[in-house]
């Protein structure tokens, strides 16, 4: 069954890529309604992070169809797709170590995309009241001149989710955001991405059971490429098939 | 003012470096040295706008180009064609059997002037020739590179091999590029003898003049939230492109900008020096342009100025008594900096500089004479920070 025109935010259909005959994603199917927090987990190398690859345009998609706000996306330019409203934070954190907190997110402020739009960007009051309150939400206030590189692990995966915020995404899709945190980094992200699900969606990667069980509406197992089980967390944690590959060792 | 204090000279430091340098080219070498040296000077700092554009593009833009050789050439032989034609006046060339085009043209047969060499009668599209034809020439590069993702290593090599295409053309095409030879018998700009002192000596100011212009723009780039772009994209291409920037559009940008930067100096060459060749187009002196830089400082326009002077100083000293070990010295001189010094001259300003400008205050009066604040914000400022004392003490 393919849909047409869906109140879905996200609506993933037959996906497949294909890795030199390797299906890394296997004819997925998923469906991300509007404010929903949805988590996808699955042992390594399940294909977890491939589906974002394949959602954000880094990889290209063998067959199927992505469609966000019923726009398809497969054959959009990376760039174009983060214009249209998707927001992507990678696996291990990825932000620029060398220019500060501030810098950080100005640079992901979304005006001044162009060439010359960049170079006559001014930093205007508007443009440091929004950093400033993503600063606060992701708990960086105080940090805002010190140089990114010297931020903890923990902060550095919050400057990132902050990256994204700022360019206020209706899809945010998060790879194992609380990889590497302690314990109590994992409570506030928590906090944070419950906070920040109001209003738009939300795709989370992650192993953390203890975690997922706080954040998630839905969540989705993958398993070689292809869905084992799907639901909410109780009736995903029941099932069978979900024991014997993941959650029983 | 302060936002102009800021963005174009990046702050007092880079204020005060940039002051220095000012001086030092401006006044000093023309107070001492005798014109004979100071075109030789004049020579060098032509290589530094190259070493400026390396600046932008391979330290801030981490993409290496081993052909800015290209650009300098380029413009280089625009401004020599023009000079050309005019030397080749019919009266001038009247033994010629076809006379009124170059004399090269002549010795191979060529009886009419080419098509390409016609908009070089006029000054007027020669300078618009020098402006554009190589900033399009390294858009087409660029984009052909940068939007198939082609980068680092292998960018590199590309522009090195289009560096020695272009010199076996030059060299090749004898009878429409004077061959390996080059565009020589440079005398007279819309009549003015270029050769007499006193155009070395204006040519000389404009030459500083437009490297300061140079700088300053180069700054303002940098210091926009273009600048942090480039490094952003060095470090974490991908985290760029997926914050919605079409990262092959800022690349072609500043390899364009740089390409200009590079022709303007390769024109300011001809005129200084007096003719153009193809040894200044091919491998050598691109990849001694990255020298320039690299001793410099890549990550500093200003570094890069010294790091032009001193190697060519250098170069110069040595090569008069041991040529054929100039070589190995460079590229030893190279691998040491890259190895031990990574920001060059620069870096070694930035660890040590604040005594220089600690024992030259009178330079930072000097900076507040020229941005004077005026009395009421100065007001404020003390203000300010009697308030903020009021509120350490109590806290
Ligand atoms: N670009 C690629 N080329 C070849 N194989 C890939 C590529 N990307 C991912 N894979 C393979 O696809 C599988 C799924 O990887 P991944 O999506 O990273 O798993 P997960 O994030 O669930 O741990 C792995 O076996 C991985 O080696
Ligand atoms: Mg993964």
């Amino acid at each position: 069954m393919v849909s047409n025109n869906t109140d879905f935010t996200l609506a993933v259909e037959d996906l497949t890529v294909s890795f030199d005959g390797f299906k890394a994603v296997d004819n997925l199917t998923l469906y991300l309604d509007r404010n929903e927090l949805h988590v996808v987990i699955g042992p390594n190398g399940a294909g977890k992070t491939t589906v974002l690859d394949l959602i954000c345009g880094k990889t290209k998609s063998t067959s199927g169809s992505i469609k966000f706000l019923n726009k398809e996306l497969t054959n959009m330019a990376e760039h174009e797709i983060v214009r249209a409203g998707v927001g992507r934070k990678f696996q291990t954190p990825s932000i620029y170590e060398n220019l500060s907190v501030l810098e950080n997110l100005e640079v992901s402020y979304p005006h001044g995309r162009g060439v010359f739009g960049s170079i006559m960007f001014k930093r205007t009051s508007e443009v440091i009241e929004k950093i400033h309150q993503i600063a606060d939400q992701i708990m960086l206030r105080d940090e805002l001149e010190t140089e990114a590189g010297l931020l903890s692990h923990g902060q550095k995966q919050w400057l990132e989710i902050g990256m994204l915020l700022i360019q206020d995404p209706q899809l945010l899709m998060l790879d194992e955001p609380v990889a590497g945190m302690s314990v109590r980094e994992r409570e506030q992200t928590a906090e944070l991405l419950n906070k920040i699900s109001q209003g738009r969606s939300v795709l989370v990667i992650e192993h953390d059971m203890d975690f997922v069980e706080r954040i998630a509406d839905k969540v989705t197992v993958l398993h070689q490429g292809k869905i084992l089980a799907a639901g909410n967390m109780k009736e995903v944690q029941a099932d069978p098939k979900v024991i014997e590959v993941y959650l029983g060792h | 003012m302060n936002f102009v204090y800021e963005k174009l000279f990046g702050g007092k430091q880079g204020f005060i470096g940039l002051l220095i340098l000012a001086a030092l080219i401006l006044i000093v070498f023309p107070l001492f040295f005798d014109i004979f040296r100071l075109n030789l000077i004049g020579k060098y700092l032509t290589y530094a706008f190259a070493a400026v554009s390396l600046v932008l593009l391979w330290g801030y833009g981490g993409t290496l180009s081993l052909g800015q050789g290209i650009f300098f050439g380029l413009g280089g032989y625009g401004m020599a064609m023009f000079l050309k034609l005019e030397a080749s006046s019919a009266e001038n060339t009247s033994i010629q059997s076809t006379p009124g085009i170059p004399d090269f043209m002549d010795w191979n047969q060529i009886t009419e002037l080419p098509w390409f060499w016609v908009p070089f009668n006029s000054f007027t599209l020669t300078l618009i020739a020098i402006l554009t034809i190589p900033a399009l020439f390294a858009y087409i590069i660029g984009a052909a590179m940068f939007k198939r993702r082609v980068g680092g290593v292998y960018f590199a090599i590309i522009t090195q091999v289009i560096a020695v295409i272009l010199t076996i053309l030059i060299v090749g095409q004898q009878g429409f590029t004077g061959g390996i030879n080059g565009i020589t018998d440079l005398r007279t700009l819309n009549g003015w003898d270029i050769t007499s002192d006193s155009a070395k000596y204006i040519f000389y100011f404009i030459n500083c003049g437009l490297l300061i212009a140079v700088i300053i723009a180069s700054r303002f780039i940098l210091t926009s939230k273009f600048g942090s772009l480039l490094l952003a994209m060095r470090d974490k291409e991908d985290r760029v492109r997926f914050s919605g920037y079409d990262v092959s559009n800022f690349k072609i940008f500043v390899f364009c900008f740089a390409a200009l930067i590079s022709a303007i100096g390769g024109a300011l060459f001809t005129l200084q020096v007096g003719f153009m060749s193809p040894s200044f187009v091919g491998i050598v002196p691109s990849i001694e342009m990255v020298i320039f830089a690299a001793v410099g400082g890549r990550m500093s326009l200003i570094g890069a100025v010294y790091g032009t002077l001193l190697v060519n100083a250098g170069k110069t000293a040595f090569s008069e008594s041991f040529p054929e070990l100039w070589l190995f010295l460079m590229g030893g001189l190279f691998i040491s900096v890259v190895m031990f010094f990574p920001n060059g001259l620069a870096g070694l300003w930035d660890d040590y500089g604040h005594y220089v400008t600690r024992h030259f205050s009178f330079l930072s009066t000097l900076k507040n004479k020229l941005f004077k604040k005026s009395p009421s914000i100065a007001l404020e400022a003390a203000n300010d920070s009697n308030v903020s004392e009021q509120q350490m003490t109590k806290l």
